[in-house]
């Protein structure tokens, strides 16, 4: 079956709701794919064993369209999302704005790893971004997310994002960008003169610090990243930068800085 | 209007700089900005100051409005709030002040952030403990041995001094850019009346950060009840182990958890000391990265005058 | 670190704690070398801990630490964010929880030092934070300094005048000092010494070794009145 790329979403009158979901099974020792519905524009494709790639992401959302993807990773699989290309984040038709919605279990023993492509924000867009992640005890994440200011030399709508990560109920992580209020992106505080920011969060047993309370443990940072041990099972790579390839490589360099603050 | 509230004078002494808690040694990253150069003048400083309001400042302000509603109702019940609830083993007052301690945890990416914190609780609730003598805050003390949160720390001091949730959360706001306007004025030699008149400007923000940091609380408590009805996998009890991957016990997605608006909450009890704990993992969880990444540099330093 | 005690909040309660002595004076006058000193002398006959403030390194702590006078961990920095009479007289909260910490590792001790960053004249030790103080002074500051006065000279426990192996080079003539001392404390002792000469500041580990027993006796009195078994700081 072949699906075609929709057309460009701004040629799209009408906002959309959609549901995506793709879930994995055991089957065999091995991991399966037990659902994998599209729902366009949110269009799923299998691209290899415990693979998937978002493929029709190019343009879009738009204002009003609500996409909601469910990704549930069965204890004991492995499952990896990627995505083939940028998500341009567009004001539409519609005065709403537009939402994304990831909703993620991780069950037992299992393994989640997403690193789609980044996320830009036109200009006169206004975009809500909602991650719930649920991991059990002993799965292991790796979660990238990178947003992008404008198009070139293009300010950028608004956004505002929330991240809430929780291992066996326990919070791990709640964070929530707020990106487009001239007053508060531009300080020395927020973002600074960057453009781009992202983060992968990194998560399982390996960085678990329970023996370690009092003391926190260090932080690796380097020039605009910092690769932080959270107080909980994980480490945050975090980086700003002023173009999406430099935000790539600090990141890559922070999710490095990461994987070796894992307690052996 | 709204009725007097009786903690007013406490909280000009909870949010002075001369509360001797040791928050006079912290910069809250204005040091690592001056180092940098990114603070050179009143103009940066008054967007650092926004900014850090707008993040660092809101979630403390939120934690801070929770806790001083949770230590109310702990003190209204001293058997613990959610006693009248039915048996729940997360519902001793100890384990709810480590669930919202860690929920202060789960919004600071930082561990030099998550450090400096601690210290500054330690110190206020060391400090709080004879100003303030109460049941409380001793709970509080034994709970978090390592030292609470300072947000955490600063709701449950306002409780103990008598104001309200929304007098803490504005104390937590006030103290989130008068220790960095401070640092500056020490470190840059910069006129202190410029920099009272940033702080000023900020006023109508410092509100606005308490008003919305209340409203999450009542939003939240809200949605928990809405989501109980619908779903029924929402409730205090939502940090239990026994639940798996698949239980939701976060937010839900449609939450307004920054609204502002002229809203206060009192002492929550009843009912909705009930859903105390169920507001919590909503509670806003803004974040700076450049913040973090000051934090960080600054703790790597060696040649420093602030703690943090 | 930290310090959580339900007991030791309340520092006008001595109860079977150590004596807490602060060490104040201005830039250079050597109060560090004079904390090494004590560290010296009295290492191996008491239970010691050291509380470092820094203006801005923990300069004075490593170099502590490095002089191998007393076991590193014994010794803890306190940043004071610019302004180090503020945290040793208006907020003592941070070098509280420093001298409890101590306590809390280390505990019982004797003694614990806490060296306060370089300060002006007018710096002296919190009585919330220190039991007892030593105000430092140096002859190469001029003989007038005595004279002058301020809170710290005037009212500290032992004025120690420091350098004196270089009165002469300076100028600085210890009789005009050691007169304008006494004029104006009022009787309180004044001991002067020269650390480079005398590695062990023997004067003062004496008047310091004193002062703790009379701490303990007093204490111990206490105790016999109010509790019926010894306790101690942990």
């Amino acid at each position: 079956m072949t699906t075609p790329l929709r057309s460009p979403a701004a040629s799209r009158t009408a906002s959309v709701t959609a549901r995506a979901v793709i879930a994995t099974e055991l089957s065999d020792g091995r991991t399966r794919l037990e659902t994998l519905r599209s729902d366009p524009p949110l269009t799923l494709r299998q691209t290899g064993p415990g693979l998937v790639h978002l493929v029709s992401t190019g343009a879009g959302p738009l204002g009003g369209d609500r996409l909601e993807l469910t990704i549930d990773v069965a204890p004991g699989t492995d499952l990896e999302v990627r995505s083939v290309a940028s998500t341009l984040v567009l004001p539409g038709s519609s005065p709403a704005g537009s939402v994304m919605l990831i909703d993620a279990r991780v069950g037992a023993g299992a393994s989640l790893r997403f690193s789609p492509e980044p996320t830009v924000l036109a200009a006169g867009c206004s975009h809500r971004m909602a991650v719930r992640l649920s991991l059990a005890d002993d799965a292991t994440l790796f979660w990238r997310e990178e947003i992008v200011f404008g198009r070139h030399g293009e300010r950028p709508g608004r956004c505002r994002t929330r991240f809430d990560a929780t291992v066996a109920g326990r919070p791990l992580l709640r964070q929530e960008l707020l990106i487009g209020d001239p007053a508060v992106d531009a300080g020395p505080a927020v973002y600074g003169d960057a453009r781009c920011v992202g983060s992968t969060l990194i998560a399982g047993q390996r960085w678990d610090a329970a023996r370690d309370r009092k003391q926190e443990r260090r932080a690796t940072i380097g020039d605009g990243w910092a690769a932080m041990p959270l107080a909980g099972p994980g480490v945050l790579a975090s980086a700003l930068a002023g173009d999406t390839v430099e935000l790539r490589s600090r990141l890559e360099r922070a999710e490095s800085a990461a994987a070796l603050l894992a307690i052996s | 209007m709204r009725d007097r509230p009786t903690g007013d004078a406490a909280l000009l002494l909870l949010a002075d700089s001369r509360l001797p808690a040791g928050g006079h040694a912290h910069s809250g990253g204005a040091e690592e900005a001056v180092r940098l150069g990114t603070i050179t003048g009143p103009e940066d400083l008054a967007r650092f100051l926004r900014g850090r309001l707008a993040t660092a400042g809101l979630v403390s302000a939120a934690l801070a409005a929770a806790a001083c509603e949770f230590a109310a109702a702990t003190a209204d019940h001293p058997a613990g709030p959610y006693g009248h609830a039915g048996p729940d083993p997360d519902a001793d007052p100890a384990a709810l002040w480590r669930r919202l301690d860690a929920e202060a945890d789960a919004r600071t990416a930082s561990p030099a952030q998550r450090e400096a914190s601690r210290v500054q609780g330690r110190l206020l609730v060391r400090s709080a403990r004879r100003i303030w003598p109460s049941a409380v805050l001793d709970e509080l003390a034994k709970a978090v041995p390592e030292g609470a949160h300072h947000p955490i720390a600063l709701g449950a001091a306002a409780a103990a001094a008598g104001c309200d949730p929304y007098q803490a959360a504005l104390a937590a706001a006030y103290n989130s850019v008068t220790g960095p306007a401070t640092a500056a004025v020490r470190l840059l030699g910069l006129d202190p009346v410029t920099v009272h008149r940033l702080l000023a400007d900020l006023a109508p923000a410092l509100n606005d950060a308490a008003h919305a940091a209340c409203a999450s609380l009542i939003d939240d408590v809200v949605h928990g009840v809405a989501q109980n009805g619908a779903g029924g996998h929402q409730g205090p009890a939502q940090n239990t182990a026994t639940q798996d991957g698949a239980k939701r016990d976060d937010p839900p997605h449609h939450g307004g958890a920054t609204n502002s608006g002229p809203t206060h909450t009192g002492s929550a009890d009843g009912p909705a000391a009930k859903a105390l704990g169920s507001a919590w993992p909503a509670l806003p969880g803004h974040a700076a990265p450049a913040l973090d990444l000051l934090a960080e540099g600054h703790r790597g330093n060696p040649m420093k005058l602030f703690v943090s | 670190m930290g310090a959580q005690h339900d007991d030791l909040h309340d520092a006008a309660d001595p109860h079977g704690r150590a004596l807490r002595l602060g060490i104040g004076g201005p830039v250079g006058s050597g109060k560090t070398a004079l904390v090494a000193a004590l560290c010296r002398s009295l290492g191996p006959s008491m239970r010691l801990g050291v509380v470092t403030n820094d203006i801005y390194t923990t300069e004075d702590a490593e170099f502590l630490r490095r002089a191998g006078v007393l076991d590193p961990e014994r010794i803890l920095a306190v940043q004071t964010g610019c302004c180090p009479h503020t945290a040793i007289r208006d907020d003592i909260a941070a070098n509280l929880d420093a001298v409890e910490t101590l306590e809390e590792r280390f505990g019982p001790l004797d003694l614990v030092i806490v060296e306060s960053g370089g300060d002006n004249l007018t710096a002296t030790f919190s009585r919330g934070l220190a039991d007892r103080q030593i105000f430092v002074l140096d002859v190469s500051g001029g003989d007038k300094v005595p004279r002058k006065g301020g809170p710290g000279v005037i009212t500290a426990d032992l004025l120690v005048i420091n350098k004196t192996d270089l009165a002469p080079l300076v100028g600085a003539d210890l009789t005009v000092m050691s007169r304008d001392a006494a004029a104006v404390r009022d009787g309180r002792p004044v001991l002067f010494t020269s650390i480079r000469e005398d590695r062990s500041a023997h004067s003062v580990a004496e008047w310091v070794t004193s002062l703790v027993n009379t701490w303990k006796h007093s204490n111990d009195q206490a105790h016999d009145h109010t509790r019926t078994t010894p306790t101690t700081a942990a």
